[in-house]
């Protein structure tokens, strides 16, 4: 009994150990951003990376949910006789919820997990403590153009993957199942005001943040975790561990601000 | 990849993105980061419910403006609506402006239903003629009142 | 530039504690690194070597001790002051720990592209020269995983003098290396020494190339520094320990990899 409450407590210290790392990792990075010498070039880098080279996934994953939102919803009204509100729904949906989500979800699987594993093998192949001797600072070497990037980044995927899954919502409304045109654009420009843009704009800012924050502080201080898991094993999980939390984070933030900016 | 390449392809990538939320925020959204043409028409109504702002304003059915703001006057207890009417539309000073109702569970809007008189309302003038929402319980209830008395 | 007090040393290390956890890893460890000179810190896996080394480049900060050198103490300096302490280090890693994302030269050019302001050409010209100091100007354009093992160390070698460091610090040079690789890396050491005149510290824990590039020694065990001196006094040291570490049989732990596994399966008959 003693030993099971003396692990909670240990899992709860390191829990606040870690956020508290995060924390701080993030105010260094926002230091840094505003010291010079500016860089753009590996901030561009790592758009092209984490923005540019998720594209294809995002317009594949975003095509899809919009046909599957079309399909459903179009299901549902039909049953009411209010298939003019398809187009209503469908870019509800996709620009306040699972835009800035499945982008984010998407983000964390395909860049988030490889910038874990990345710095985590630069952890442990002594890269970050040669960068440190070389007098150059790694979170701002390293830590600071990803999170920015991120910060780029994901909005502008969230933008394409709105824009795509409309236009597969469209496409089965539309073309499939014969809904009027007009209707459908008339039912997206007439339920959507800014404040719905606005809404999906601050959250896929939040969650680029938040998503590329978590997988670096994961990977950057992968030697602190849990002793005993080092090397190529310790690496593989905290590349678990950053997925899992980062999108957790992503599903309960996604909450908090939907009922902040309610 | 060289590092040319990369930066063309971040570039065509951030263009694209901008443009996709541009759509976003001004087509769909209807944000008008530079004052859409137009001017502002005021009328008062004793009951808006369901009208919010952003809704449309409509004659003869077709879009001519939007709902740009919506206030409460204490005084009055009535509800001061902001009209943004396209530009080149004219309103007659004696024009109607009614809350209707899109189909049965649709969204409320602006009907405004033309005058006769000759005078056109000008920018922050007040169209005095209004209806405001009917509302399908009052109606019950009045008829099931008058019938009983 | 003769230095009139060479005879000072370039590193005073004085009661250094360090603790991992609960255990203790460096207990009061008091050494003079000869500046000018190839120091090697010697010892067995555990001893503390590495430790030491990460305490002195700022890298791990200790309970109590001061490693005082170029006149700042590493263990009271604020961090400003460390990484201007740095920018007079280079050191080389045990595994290279070489960018993999960077081709060689672009490796050895990162320093000169974040702390100087010259311009590319210059950098590419001070580039070939150090390659050509460890040997490797051919593999100029490679990228680190296209390298052996020997050009790995050599690689990060040429890093670490692109700033003509004034101490240069090698962690254990020929860990992973055949015997006759080991031993050009060893002359390469030999040869910066004369041509750079840097203070260079080695760890290490082989005993050949220890006799072949050291002027100064010193000897860690479990913790602490039980033997310091040139090659000859260590030699004569009567310390038991030092005097195992010295008649050790070269590499008898390598057998024949053919006869080691028939050993294993032999034995799991």
């Amino acid at each position: 009994m003693q030993n099971f409450l003396e692990r909670i407590g240990e899992r709860t210290l390191g829990i606040l150990e870690e956020t508290g790392r995060t924390t701080s990792l993030l105010v260094v990075v926002l230091f840094h951003m505003l010291q010079p010498p500016y860089r753009l070039y590996p901030i561009v880098r790592q758009i092209y990376f984490i923005g540019a080279r998720s594209l294809t996934l995002i317009l594949f994953s975003g095509l899809t949910i919009g046909m599957v939102l079309g399909l459903q919803f179009y299901n549902i009204l039909e049953r009411f006789g209010a298939v003019d509100l398809l187009g209503s729904g469908v870019a509800l949906s996709v620009i306040r919820e699972l835009g800035p989500v499945m982008t984010a979800l998407m983000v964390v699987g395909r860049a988030g997990s490889s910038i874990t594993a990345e710095l985590g093998i630069m952890r442990i192949t002594e890269q970050v403590d040669a960068l440190e001797c070389m007098a150059i600072s790694p979170d701002k070497y390293l830590v600071a153009p990803k999170v920015v990037a991120g910060l780029i980044s994901v909005p502008l995927l969230t933008s394409i993957f709105d824009f795509v899954a409309m236009f597969g919502g469209y496409f089965v409304g539309v073309v499939m199942f014969g809904v009027a045109e007009g209707s459908y654009m008339n039912g997206m420009i007439d339920a959507v005001q800014w404040e719905d843009v606005r809404l999906g704009l601050v959250k896929s800012i939040i969650f680029g943040g938040l998503v590329t924050l978590i997988c670096c502080a994961k990977g950057f201080y992968m030697h602190l975790s849990k002793a005993g898991s080092q090397g190529a094993e310790g690496v593989s999980h905290v590349t678990t561990d950053a997925v899992v939390l980062s999108s957790i984070s992503v599903l309960f933030s996604d909450f908090l601000i939907g009922a902040l900016m309610q | 990849m060289s590092k040319l390449n990369i930066q063309l392809v971040t570039g065509l990538f951030v263009v694209i993105g901008i443009a996709c939320f541009t759509y976003a925020a001004v087509t769909v959204g209807g944000a008008s980061f530079t004052a859409r043409p137009g001017y502002t028409l005021h009328a008062r109504f004793t009951s808006i419910s369901g009208l919010r702002v952003g809704g449309v304003v409509e004659a003869a059915g077709v879009r001519i403006g939007t709902v740009s703001g919506i206030e409460f006057d204490p005084d009055s207890y009535e509800a001061i609506v902001s009209l943004r009417i396209n530009e080149g539309i004219p309103i007659q000073e004696d024009a109607i402006a009614a809350i209707r109702t899109q189909g049965i569970i649709g969204e409320k809007y602006v009907k405004i239903t033309p005058g006769g008189f000759e005078e056109l309302l000008g920018d922050g003038s007040e169209i005095f003629e209004t209806e405001s929402a009917i509302s399908l319980e009052d109606l019950v209830s009045r008829y099931i009142f008058s019938s009983e008395g | 530039m003769t230095n009139t007090s060479s005879n000072a040393p370039s590193i005073r290390i004085r009661d250094l504690y360090v603790d991992y956890g609960a255990r203790h890893i460096l207990k009061g460890v008091n050494l003079d690194i000869p500046s000018g000179k190839i120091t090697v810190i010697m010892g067995g896996s555990g001893a503390g070597k590495s430790t030491l080394l990460r305490c002195i480049l700022g890298l791990k900060k200790p309970v109590s001790g001061s490693i005082c050198m170029l006149g700042k103490d590493v263990v009271t300096a604020s961090l400003k002051e460390i990484y201007a302490l740095r920018k007079e280090m280079g050191v080389a890693f045990q595994g290279g720990a070489l960018f993999s994302s960077m081709s060689v030269a672009e490796n050895i050019q990162l320093p000169l592209h974040e702390h100087t302001s010259l311009d590319q050409h210059t950098i590419e010209i001070m580039t070939r020269i150090k390659l050509d100091m460890v040997n490797m100007l051919d593999a100029e354009k490679l990228m680190p995983s296209e390298l052996s093992g020997g050009m790995t160390k050599r690689a990060a070698l040429a890093r670490a003098i692109i700033m003509d460091p004034k101490l240069l610090f090698f962690d254990e040079p020929s860990a992973g290396l055949d015997p006759s690789t080991a031993a050009e890396l060893d002359d390469l050491i030999l040869k910066l020494k004369g041509g750079l005149r840097m203070t260079i510290v080695v760890v290490t824990h082989e005993m050949e190339s220890i006799f072949k590039i050291a002027d100064y020694i010193a000897v860690m065990s479990e913790g602490e520094l039980i033997a310091a001196g040139t090659p000859e006094e260590i030699r004569a040291s009567t310390h038991e320990v030092v005097q195992d570490y010295l008649n050790r049989k070269p590499r008898e732990g390598i057998v024949d990899a053919d006869e080691h596994l028939r050993a294993l399966t032999e034995g799991s008959d």
